[in-house]
């Protein structure tokens, strides 16, 4: 039976490139070295239920159509729309991207990622004042203090402390977690926490203030610090710093909770500008604990093709960014779409409430392998291949290495990418004709 | 068989010593050939200087510039070069551009085709990173792409030189290349990118790296003599320790002087010095900074083992992006500005930190100088290749402004009329009253190339080579650069045809069509024992350090649009 070695993980942005998957019959039987997430993602190939069949909704129920009906549909929504939303794109592979973006661009549409929700104020922090990272093999070989702050990878990235952080063992890290202080900063004591060698415990939303005394304390101004910061002791802020600052190699993971708490993108600016201060004193660096496989890639993606990782808005043209202004919230909020495409995500389970009822009384597209709570509001629906295991496709690591996902298992279904492909020279075809 | 007839082309051609004579070039089949058919399309030249495609060997445009376009979005839409910088709608031919010194991808095809460059070299590749290099070379339209891959912090080498195992060197170097798809050797600061995994760096040739126990001279001898014993197209391409630095001319010098003994395998020098303009810094810090390039020139100009390039610099904004880790942190902290870095595991270091040379500015006027008195000081144009180490010096759209300081010496009077007394002080410029004429221009931009990196069908119109093409809006004998310079510059802005691969890809300074360029890479053939004994030691490198696996580390073919497989007989 055919075993296949080194599969990439399309789960997370860990992207684990040591899967062993046994296929029988085209058939996954087996999966080695997966995490518990990965390995139902996998699994879930089989046992979960799929959209079998491309749909359109019609008279409120969505019906089987036959796949050409379905572009036709899609193609006219688009061409009919004055102000198209396309949203998503990260659980797919980079060459989807690149399609999108192009269909997005003839289509004068603004296009967006799940970063929008997520790690879009890291990009904004990056903008402000870079972004000083290292790869993920950096934090192997080398840390003996890693801080995560704001993320719990024991549950989001099950595999990340011991493929990369905590517990990798590396050249100049031979002890593993024996050699190295894990710290973590949280609102409550996670699982992750509870492994570590050090948690501090702050309040919600007040991570702008701890940064903020952790960069005074670095720079010699102590004195400025109150007795209690973000509801931490000076005392424990003190020791805290003094860890950092006398370590050989300092990382600093960070997860939404820095992103999407209070202060949002000026968390990451502050958390830019500390590991630059730590930087006079030993080596540190940060990297975003991105979540959805591809995430970082739909970011690279668009940088090359268009200039920006993020809300890109074609109408002039040419791409135009204003978060705030051109995020896909942003948008939907002012019920400014008049149709959306979306793929490979669920704005229907993970968007504010306005947002949602705007996007259920425009038209939308959807590609995805399963139903979801979007599939509730979707007007034309594509099922699709699962990149990763159906597809294969490029996806960017949290720390912008990228890797080819292979293709594991045949399936019936349509990849993103000729979905993507097919709409587009439809949309093509339909405006020549108008 | 598609036909072009060039006619009445003032064609300037070093390669084969013919400076701006009117006569006709034959196409056939994106190949240039003696003779074409009566039914061969006619371009009609009508006099016009006509050149072969540019060929830009040192350039920052796949790979690290994505850091650099994702913290400068404000560079999408700075237009200071109109036409050729800036927010640019799609049309049917072309794709949606943006940008100045970090252009999207299509931009960067566009707007060198525009210029009449038809061939590009990415500087850096970081082995494990370059998928991604070549995923960004898939969206470059038009332009042939080549890329260097770094070797000069990686473990495997350092080990391999502590441990006096050369042959295996080799034959990592080779499978480097193959990993990575690259063109050829990059050493960056040798050693330092490895020191800045802790944060420090090296301070000169024999400063020994942490933890590895070689010299920076040690790796980039014997990366030198791997180089050759591979027998690549490219010599290594260095760039030298202490960049930035005041009084760091002598390294620069002590660095060439160590090739001295390397013997080329091939018809090209021994070593490439890279955007030497940061490397030639006399005095010994920012107060007494002064112009080192009197003393380099003087080395090069008695010295027959190395080419160069300029890394010139262009007042306005820039963007810094090296894989030099700790200069970029240095720059950061100096000028406060915001600091990308990303260190690569086991294999190098970057940073990308953006800035403003500004004429006022005493050190930014004389590094402006150093660029131009490297150029004019050295006699033989054949040892230079123009670059601004785009965009490290300024964007490469700025090529035509640059041309106009090589080739008039009033143009350079005007810029530094705005100096202060103290830059005057500094530079020699001022003082240099040769002016390049086009026959040398072509020399630093194209014709040099082609020897450089062995790539006898670039660079030049003789029959057999690629039919990469630019004319010129210029009619030489017509036009008289030193005082015309607006003329020249409007002219190499946008040329009036640049053909590729025999294809109108501009006409008028406009894009006519987009065809996919090829990706050149080379595989150097290593003894199959050697490369099994060398593979034992990098599974190891996999197994324990690595946080990819072998097999997914090398870049696949999919990656590569039109590739180009240079092979290369290592000699063991």
């Amino acid at each position: 039976m055919p075993v296949i070695r080194d599969a990439v993980c399309s789960l997370c942005g860990s992207l684990c490139d040591d899967i062993t998957v046994t296929v029988e019959n085209n058939k996954i039987t087996k999966i080695e070295n997966a995490c518990i997430l990965g390995h139902s993602k996998f699994v879930g190939m089989l046992e979960h239920d799929r959209i079998e069949t491309p749909m359109i909704r019609k008279d409120g129920e969505l019906v089987p159509v036959s796949y050409e009906e379905a572009i036709e549909a899609a193609a006219k929504i688009l061409v009919n729309s004055k102000r198209t939303l396309s949203y998503g794109w990260c659980s797919t592979s980079c060459e989807t991207v690149s399609g999108a973006i192009q269909l997005a661009e003839e289509t004068g549409s603004v296009i967006d990622s799940t970063a929008n929700v997520c790690h879009g104020p890291t990009a904004l922090a990056a903008q402000e004042k870079g972004s000083p990272s290292a790869t993920l093999g950096e934090i192997k070989n080398r840390a003996d203090v890693i801080l995560f702050w704001g993320c719990n990878p024991v549950h989001a990235h099950p595999r990340h402390m011991v493929r990369y952080s905590s517990f990798s063992k590396g050249l100049f890290t031979e002890k593993g977690r024996r050699g190295r202080k894990m710290i973590v900063v949280d609102v409550r004591k996670t699982d992750t926490a509870k492994l570590s060698d050090k948690y501090v415990e702050i309040e919600q939303g007040s991570d702008l203030l701890l940064v903020t005394a952790l960069r005074s304390i670095v720079n010699g101004r102590e004195d400025v610090i109150p007795e209690t910061v973000a509801g931490v002791p000076k005392a424990e802020i003190l020791e805290l710093a003094e860890i950092l600052k006398n370590a050989k190699f300092v990382c600093i993971f960070f997860g939404m909770g820095v992103t999407q708490s209070r202060s949002k993108y000026k968390n990451g600016d502050a958390m830019s500008s500390l590991i630059s201060d730590l930087n006079q004193h030993t080596k540190a660096v940060m990297i975003g604990m991105r979540g959805h496989y591809n995430v970082t890639g739909f970011g690279q993606v668009a940088t090359w093709e268009t200039g920006f990782p993020m809300a890109i808005d074609f109408a002039r043209g040419y791409p135009y960014y204003n978060p705030g202004e051109t995020g896909a919230n942003d948008l939907l909020v002012r019920e400014e779409p008049d149709a959306a495409i979306i793929a490979a995500a669920d704005p229907g389970a993970h968007f504010p409430q306005k947002a949602v009822r705007h996007l259920a009384r425009i038209p939308v597209i959807q590609i995805d392998p399963y139903p979801n709570p979007t599939t509730e509001i979707a007007d034309v629906v594509f099922p699709a291949a699962v990149v990763g295991i159906e597809a294969e496709g490029t996806a960017y690591r949290m720390d912008a290495i990228s890797l080819r996902m292979k293709k594991l298992i045949d399936s019936k279904f349509k990849t993103d990418e000729e979905i993507v492909k097919d709409l587009t020279e439809k949309v093509r075809k339909l405006k020549r004709g108008a | 068989m598609s036909e072009i007839l060039i006619k009445n082309a003032s064609v300037c051609d070093p390669a084969q010593g013919i400076n701006c004579e009117t006569m006709d070039i034959c196409i056939k089949d994106g190949k240039i050939v003696e003779s074409v058919s009566a039914n061969a399309k006619v371009i009609n030249a009508d006099g016009r200087l006509t050149m072969a495609g540019g060929f830009d060997g040192h350039t920052h445009s796949a790979g690290k510039i994505n850091v650099g376009r994702s913290i400068n979005p404000n560079d999408a839409r700075k237009n200071l070069v109109p036409g050729l910088s800036g927010q640019v709608a799609r049309t049917e031919k072309t794709r949606a551009q943006v940008g100045y010194n970090t252009p999207n991808t299509y931009a960067i095809g566009y707007r060198y085709a525009k210029l009449g460059y038809t061939t590009i070299c990415e500087a850096a590749i970081p082995l494990i990173a370059a998928r991604h290099t070549h995923e960004e070379f898939k969206e470059i339209p038009i332009l042939d792409k080549m890329g260097l891959s770094l070797f000069g912090s990686n473990w495997q080498v350092m080990e391999y030189i502590r441990d006096k195992e050369p042959e295996k060197l080799a034959a990592y170097v080779a499978w480097g290349l193959k990993a990575s798809r690259g063109y050829g050797v990059k050493i960056v600061n040798p050693g330092g990118g490895e020191a800045w995994g802790w944060g420090k760096n090296v301070s000169g040739l024999y400063d020994p790296v942490p933890n590895f126990d070689v010299t920076p001279a040690e790796i980039l001898m014997s990366l030198a003599e791997v180089n050759e014993r591979l027998q690549l197209p490219h010599s290594v391409h260095v760039h030298c320790n202490n960049l930035g630095k005041p009084g760091n001319y002598a390294t620069t010098i002590e660095t060439m002087k160590l090739f001295e003994k390397i013997k080329p395998s091939r018809d090209r020098q021994a070593l490439h010095v890279t955007h030497v303009q940061f490397n030639a810094y006399a005095g010994t810090s920012w107060r007494d900074f002064e112009t080192g390039a009197p003393m380099v020139a003087d080395y090069v100009n008695g010295a027959d083992h190395l080419t160069f390039d300029l890394g010139q610099v262009i007042f306005g904004p820039a963007v810094t992006m090296t894989a030099d880790g700790p200069v970029e942190y240095a720059n950061a902290r100096m000028l406060h500005e915001k600091w990308s870095n990303q260190d690569i595991e086991l294999e190098d270091a970057s940073g990308v930190v953006p800035l403003f040379y500004s004429p006022k500015s005493f050190v930014n006027a004389v590094q402006w100088a150093i660029g131009l008195e490297l150029a004019l000081l050295v006699k033989d144009p054949w040892k230079v290749m123009f670059t601004t180490d785009s965009p490290n010096g300024g964007s490469f759209v700025n090529y035509p402004e640059a041309f106009t300081y090589l080739m008039s010496a009033k143009r350079r009077e005007e810029v530094i009329s705005g100096f202060s007394k103290m830059a005057l002080d500094r530079m020699v410029l001022p003082g240099i009253d040769r002016e390049l004429d086009f026959y040398e221009l072509a020399i630093m931009t194209r014709s040099a190339q082609s020897k450089m990196y062995s790539r006898p069908e670039k660079g030049n119109l003789k029959p057999g080579s690629d039919a990469d093409i630019a004319i010129y809006d210029i009619l030489p004998g017509q036009i008289d650069p030193s005082t015309e310079y607006a003329k020249v510059k409007k002219a190499f802005s946008g040329a009036a045809y640049t053909l590729k691969n025999g294809e109108i890809v501009v006409k008028d300074g406009e894009i006519e069509a987009t065809p996919k360029g090829k990706i050149y890479w080379v595989n150097a053939k290593v003894p199959s024992a050697i490369d099994s004994a060398m593979q034992k030691d990098i599974d190891i490198k996999f197994r324990k350090y690595y946080t990819v696996s072998k097999s997914n580390y090398m870049v696949e073919d999919a990656y590569l649009q039109k590739p180009v497989e240079i092979t290369t007989e290592g000699v063991f």
